[in-house]
């Protein structure tokens, strides 16, 4: 089974006071520390098992510079078998672009399944794999939570709403957008990070695939990021822990709550 | 006649809530501007659904088949695609779904139409439409509008738009012919599972003692449950916890989780991701403690503290009466 899984370097932003760079087209991102997008880890973790299960071959792909590199080591310290980066030159690629040029990409890699995130963390547009998909001509599915890869087909599950998931029959090739959830992703050492360094990583061009000028137009134009309305919110508590607990202890009787 | 479409979603006979957001929505633009309103819907035994939209749009479009009784991304994008390249509608809006996630990206390359999905706003002020949509985990709104073209997508959050229905229209209801399919279907559906079961019901709790990724480590969940035990509460979680397999999947609040709907809902260390708060709507109240003053859940919640979370619940266990 050879399996494509693409993967983005993004940046973290929990617990991370954010703010608006001097064009407003973007956030401030020099203070920013880069990780794998939380998606795409369980995407490796997910292609690396079935390797481990029943054999195959793991080949990561990034579009992105040289920095973005970091997040191919990684996924070659998990147990990725070889690792692309795709250099976007001078584009500045959306969604629309990625999909394009990842796909053009993997074309010429050999691949039983592809797989994506869901989302990426920063701009949460969820489509790059159903882009990819319907460039490629592969069967797709968003929302996978469970696959099960078999002679040609994959059984797997779709997370829905509610507490339910679809559960469905894909004939492969196929591409699909891993959730999080659907493992729990090993750990990666410093160590193995640093001996997944020696491995080579493969640099594509994006001007040298033979993309149309359509493809590499923006579907998206960017007019403005601002912060989110100021809403009432939340009647904030002060004090120490004991004066907090003392606070919510009273609010959630007074709610009718007996405790 | 300039026109709007909206692709209607349903699941087990039932039409589901964001087709009628997205039928209000798309309804309040075309009162504004002049334009018709046509909504598709592909299914089997259609009847009930077209009752359902008739008094809330121009036209209702049907393709009735009963290879359509459950969502199938092959045959959806062909019969879509092609009614787009007929109508050549300026929008066409479909929620941001599970489903839409993997019909919109196939339906953009297709047509050639632009996408922009997860939307929370649509614009038209400008004769074109604008979008605003979230980034950076609901942090930052962002502005966008969308490169020439003859038709725009649009996918829309779910409880971005009420349901409600400000218009009576009375629709033409047009029965439409299968179109050849040119594609193979490839995905096979088997069935519905349920994976919210188990041995506690959070959406019947009084009280949900409800813990996020702030807990940090594994070994604190025993505290949360020793405090929702000591309250008389309800343990249960937002999506990280479940994805790290520290609390099983009926304790999980949120879209893919349960709507819950307790007195009061104690957040401990929740973000409050805006898939997690529309599984909160139904709360009397949110009192929500996070380390991160900006989290997301402030904006929800009716109280907040600014605080490490462990230390309160040792506090609040302190200070509870010893049963």
């Amino acid at each position: 089974m050879n399996i494509i899984v693409c993967v983005k370097n993004v940046p973290f932003t929990q617990e991370v006071d954010l703010v608006l760079d001097a064009s407003r087209q973007d956030v401030r991102k020099d203070n920013l520390v880069y990780v794998i997008n939380e998606w795409d880890n369980y995407a490796i973790e997910e292609a690396i098992r079935i390797k481990e299960q029943s054999g195959g071959h793991v080949t990561a792909v990034t579009l992105g510079k040289e920095a973005d590199e970091e997040v191919l080591r990684r996924c070659l310290a998990m147990g990725a078998d070889e690792a692309v980066r795709i250099d976007p030159g001078s584009l500045k690629p959306d969604a629309f672009m990625t999909s394009a040029i990842l796909a053009a990409a993997v074309k010429s890699l050999p691949h039983d399944m592809v797989f994506t995130g869901v989302q990426s963390d920063d701009f949460n547009n969820g489509i790059t794999g159903g882009l990819m998909a319907e460039r490629l001509g592969l069967a797709h599915a968003a929302v996978v939570n469970s696959i099960k890869a078999s002679d040609g087909k994959a059984q797997i599950a779709i997370e829905l709403e509610g507490g339910q998931d679809e559960v469905s029959l894909v004939d492969l090739p196929a591409l699909f957008a891993i959730q999080t959830g659907i493992n729990e992703p090993r750990y990666v050492s410093i160590m193995g990070i640093r001996k997944a360094a020696k491995k080579e990583i493969k640099i594509i061009n994006a001007d040298s695939l033979g993309l149309s000028t359509a493809d590499l137009q923006p579907d998206l134009i960017m007019e403005e990021m601002f912060m989110p309305p100021e809403t009432e919110g939340a009647e904030m508590l002060q004090g120490d822990a004991g004066s907090l607990a003392d606070q919510i202890v009273r609010i959630i009787r007074e709610k009718g709550v007996s405790l | 006649m300039t026109e709007i479409l909206v692709v209607a979603e349903h699941r087990n006979n039932e039409l589901r809530e964001i087709t009628l957001q997205m039928l209000n929505k798309a309804s309040d633009l075309c009162q504004k501007n002049g334009y018709g309103l046509s909504v598709v819907i592909l299914g089997n035994n259609t009847e009930k659904f077209i009752n359902d939209l008739k008094d809330r749009a121009n036209r209702v479009i049907v393709y009735n088949d009963q290879k359509l009784q459950n969502f199938n991304p092959d045959d959806y994008k062909e019969i879509i695609a092609a009614l787009i390249n007929e109508r050549k509608p300026m929008i066409t809006l479909m929620g941001h779904t599970p489903w839409t996630m993997d019909l919109a990206p196939a339906l953009a390359i297709k047509t050639g139409c632009p996408l922009a999905t997860d939307c929370v706003d649509i614009l038209l002020d400008s004769g074109k439409p604008r979008i605003v949509r979230q980034v950076y985990s609901g942090k930052i709104f962002s502005r966008m509008s969308f490169k020439e073209a003859t038709g725009y997508l649009i996918t829309v959050r779910g409880g971005a738009f009420q349901a409600t229905r400000s218009f009576d229209y009375q629709a033409d209801v047009i029965q439409a012919a299968m179109p050849a399919m040119a594609g193979k279907v490839r995905r096979e559906f088997i069935g519905y599972q349920d994976t919210g079961k188990g041995e506690v019901d959070i959406t019947q709790a009084e009280l949900l003692v409800s813990i996020g990724r702030g807990i940090g480590e594994q070994d604190n969940i025993e505290k949360a449950k020793e405090l929702a035990a000591k309250m008389g509460g309800t343990l249960s979680c937002s999506r990280p916890i479940v994805d790290k397999k520290w609390l099983p999947k009926y304790h999980q609040v949120g879209t893919s989780g349960k709507s819950v709907k307790p007195k009061v809902y104690l957040a401990l260390g929740i973000s409050g991701a805006f898939q997690h708060v529309a599984g909160i709507t139904g709360a009397g109240t949110v009192i929500a403690v996070n380390k991160d003053k900006k989290a997301p859940i402030f904006r929800v919640a009716q109280y907040g503290a600014v605080a490490d979370l462990l230390n309160v619940v040792s506090a609040l266990k302190e200070k509870l009466p010893k049963n």
